[in-house]
């Protein structure tokens, strides 16, 4: 029976907190008497027989919705589309879910006589999967089956001969999305849940769209009126979506939703790495010497050999629930389910919010996590996994724990790199920014021509992530990073910090000397439901 | 005198020339028979019938043995330093489907198609741990079990235990069936035998009954490529690469007898064939068509057959180095 999340009081007797520190971790002492510890839950036991799961799911649909098999028709056009590679983190041991949930749809289709079958990497203005990405996604089967032959593609958001202009919502957002999911007779939609925040319209009006459309949703006033963008029905974000899949479903798309969740497995219980996943009392003989081992080998390493051994990680992630059909009912459900693995109940907002951010966020799979990728994974992911409030009073301060290097990836974030040198040089305000640069690097032809060629996210991608901290940043006093890059921290508007003592010191000129202090232990994810 | 005048003479001497030369050759038996009884074998008095002859060959070869810890030590080192290294060579061996095995637990019973001698090491290198170390090999009695010294090499390098296929033995299934309810995995080859003509053969039941009767799934396997190393007939190897394929297990259902299990597990193996041969896709559509293509080939002529093995070319994938499409 997997011990649910809870909040720890430190005390003198606890002993000290791992913080996450990018590639690397650190152990700190947090003060006792005022400190309080956010653990998250153990993982839920997984489905014992996914594909049998996944079947019945497919047989017996939630909603508004015929069984899978009565949807498919000899002759019809049918396409797949999944979730990116931003998705699951990290992303997960073989057989990865897209590929237990694509095969069996296929199967069915195949059972029907389909003949006409697309499959869709729905990765929106992120990049493109390469082959490897794909057969993990896919599994080796499937793209063997349909990639040679170009029915296993990348969504391309810039393609205008394959977009379709759908229409408008009653609040003028536009409604674009690929052409060939559009136009066919059915769209199967798989989707993995690793938060809340995923899955329900935001995969197709988000997942499947443009530029033209993603805008009027993915903008500093849609960020800072999400409170939080993990819980749908505070989320000005998910309000958007579910306008705009409004727009799908009266324009006749049709649509069969699969949505999937999984447990928090992230480093498994038994191996090296199983020590990371573990509550610090509860390390034994043996994980504190694997610890120290793993500690003093990956200080002896370069950060790219460091970097190489952890995106080398597949997460034993598992299935705890599949749903499919109708994609208001489906979501609803999944929701359910992300919570139940996800939700701490926490009481009441505390000064000082600290957090050791890992080394991946959805943007750096196979990649370098750049400062802003840094900002985006704890303002804009970890300070908004919550509901109710954040943890964290207004005007309180953040603390977060990460090597921040200067260092970018250039094939993968090529604009991340003019957008950290130029626009971040000149101002951090996201209004300001969204203003003054977003269309230009939106429309500029080397960063389009790279994101469909290439492997580079859009243009505009960078934007993005600065908006996605827009809320935490208009909710708080004050940003400090330990540990980081002290050039890299200041460029991004933040106060660089040495040691987690420090970072207190610092602190205390903001929220006072006997501020409350809390930790968010974090990964594997939690979410603080705040009252 | 000249040599050609010998053996004329030596016919013409009063004594047997063989006789001399037998008697003057030392020979163990011969000196035990001179021994008085109780020291050597008693005779057989005339009307009496002798008990007979306990077999310690062939089905009854008794492979205990190589199940003792020593023996499943030497295996392990045997298939990891000698056959692993030998087949990676030989058969550069492309595996595909063991994300089919995820969750799979216990002992299983892999059935696969049988094209070659190379078969056995070759699957032997490939199946997945926790079952390649704790398996036994199904093999044909009368030909891997036909001496002891073939006994012994078999039972300590395959694990083999002897299995009848010229007729229907319960000591075999029971064999089987016991090791399997011990844990052990097995390997068969339900067609009994190599191909001959590089197509398949029809299943054996064998498969099917243990699986029914052990209550443990079936592991369809196809084998692409070893009949290009060594087929039947031929003695010396030629390096080929080869595609293994693990198929989905398969649990007999409530209602099935070994038969139609034993149909079910050809079907399936030939569905595994058929993916090999084009894509997953394709032979998902074929499958569900009920358009398999048999593992046995037309049934045609001879030489239509020879003519429809040149159509089963695989879909291997070999290296990619075609230029990005940069539109």
């Amino acid at each position: 029976m997997p011990r649910p999340g809870f909040v720890l009081d430190v005390d003198r007797s606890t002993p000290p907190i791992l913080f996450n520190h990018g590639e690397t971790f650190r152990l700190e002492k947090l003060p006792p008497g005022r400190s309080r510890v956010i653990y998250p839950a153990e993982p839920l036991k997984p489905l014992e027989h996914p594909d049998a799961a996944i079947r019945h799911a497919l047989l017996n649909p939630v909603g508004d919705s015929d069984p899978l098999p009565a949807l498919l028709k000899p002759g019809m056009r049918l396409t797949i589309a999944f979730d990116d590679i931003s998705l699951p983190l990290p992303p997960m041991k073989r057989p990865d879910i897209r590929q237990r949930v694509i095969e069996a749809v296929l199967d069915l289709a195949a059972a029907a006589g389909v003949d006409d079958v697309v499959l869709i990497a729905a990765l929106a203005l992120h990049r493109r999967m390469t082959e490897a990405e794909l057969r993990h996604a896919v599994g080796d089967r499937v793209y063997e089956a349909f990639a040679p032959h170009g029915l296993l593609v990348n969504h391309d958001a810039e393609d205008p001969d394959n977009l379709l202009f759908i229409g408008t919502t009653d609040q003028g957002e536009e409604v674009e999305i690929n052409k060939r999911a559009a136009e066919s007779d059915l769209l199967v939609y798989v989707n993995i849940n690793l938060v809340s925040m995923d899955g329900g319209w935001k995969s197709t009006a988000t997942g499947l769209s443009s530029y033209r459309s993603l805008r009027h949703h993915h903008n500093v006033k849609t960020m800072q009126h999400s409170r939080s963008f993990m819980d749908r029905h505070a989320s000005e974000l998910h309000s958007s979506n579910w306008r705009m899949g409004k727009v799908l479903r009266d324009s006749g798309v049709k649509i069969f939703q699969i949505e999937t969740t999984m447990n928090n497995n992230v480093f498994g219980t038994e191996g090296p790495m199983s020590v990371l996943q573990k509550r610090e009392w509860d390390w034994t003989a043996r994980d504190r010497v694997t610890f120290l081992g793993l500690q003093k080998g990956l200080d002896l390493m370069s950060s790219s050999a460091r970097r190489s051994i952890f995106q080398a990680w597949r997460a034993p992630h598992a299935m705890t629930s599949v749903q499919a059909g109708e994609v208001e009912a489906v979501h609803e459900i999944t929701t359910e389910n992300t919570y139940r693995q996800h939700l701490v109940p926490v009481e009441g907002q505390t000064d000082i919010l600290t957090m050791g951010l890992p080394y991946i966020c959805p943007y750096n799979v196979n990649s370098i996590m750049n400062p802003i990728l840094v900002m985006c994974l704890g303002l804009g992911y970890f300070f908004n996994l919550y509901r109710g409030r954040p943890p964290v009073r207004e005007g309180g301060v953040l603390i977060m724990s990460h090597p921040t290097p200067w260092e970018f990836h250039p094939v993968h974030h090529p604009s991340y790199i003019d957008f950290f040198e130029q626009v971040l040089a000149d101002t951090t305000d996201p209004l300001e920014i969204e203003a003054r640069y977003e269309k230009q690097f939106a429309e500029d032809e080397w960063y389009r021509h790279l994101y469909r060629t290439s492997y580079a996210y859009h243009g505009v991608h960078p934007f993005y992530m600065w908006y996605w901290g827009s809320h935490a940043m208009q909710h708080l006093g004050q940003v400090i990073i330990v540990g980081g890059d002290a050039k890299a921290v200041r460029r991004l508007g933040f106060r660089p910090a040495s040691t987690l003592q420090d970072a207190l010191e610092i602190a205390s000129d903001v929220v006072g000397r006997d501020a409350t202090v809390t930790h968010l232990h974090n990964p594997p994810i939690l979410m603080a439901d705040v009252t | 005198m000249s040599p050609k005048r010998v053996p004329e003479l030596k016919k013409r001497l009063p004594v047997n020339g063989r006789a001399l030369v037998q008697m003057a050759r030392p020979s163990v038996s011969a000196m035990l028979r001179r021994l008085p009884f109780p020291l050597r074998a008693p005779t057989v008095p005339q009307g009496v019938e002798p008990l007979p002859k306990e077999s310690k060959i062939g089905a009854d070869y008794d492979t205990e043995w190589a199940r003792s810890y020593p023996a499943r030590l030497a295996r392990v080192l045997l298939v990891e330093g000698v056959v692993r290294p030998a087949m990676g060579a030989l058969a550069s061996p492309e595996v595909r489907g063991l994300d089919r095995l995820t969750g799979l637990e216990g002992p299983v019973v892999f059935a696969a198609n049988h094209h070659s001698h190379v078969d056995t090491p070759l699957l032997l290198s490939v199946i997945p741990e926790p079952w390649r170390h704790h398996l036994f090999i199904g093999a044909a009695a009368d030909y891997f079990f036909a001496n002891r010294v073939t006994s012994t090499l078999s039972a300590l390098v395959i694990g083999a235990i002897p299995i009848e296929r010229q007729k229907v033995s319960r000591n075999s299934a029971d064999q089987a069936a016991e090791l399997i309810d011990d844990g052990w995995s097995m390997l068969i080859f339900p067609e009994g035998g190599r191909s001959p003509d590089g197509w398949g053969q029809p299943f054996r039941g064998g498969a099917a009954y243990l699986s029914l009767r052990c209550e443990v799934p079936v592991v369809p396997v196809f084998v692409e490529g070893t009949g290009r190393i060594l087929r039947k007939g031929k003695n010396v190897p030629r390096p080929s690469p080869t595609m293994i394929t693990f198929g989905t297990p398969l649990w007999p259902d409530d209602d099935e007898d070994s038969r139609k299990f034993g149909a079910r597990l050809e079907t399936a193996v030939a569905a595994l064939g058929d993916e090999t041969a084009t894509d997953w896709w394709q032979a998902r559509q074929r499958a569900h068509a009920g358009h398999t293509p048999s593992l046995q080939g037309p049934t045609n002529g001879a030489w239509r057959r020879t003519w429809a093995l040149g159509d089963r070319k695989p879909g291997r994938r070999g290296p990619k180095r075609t230029w990005p499409d940069l539109g």
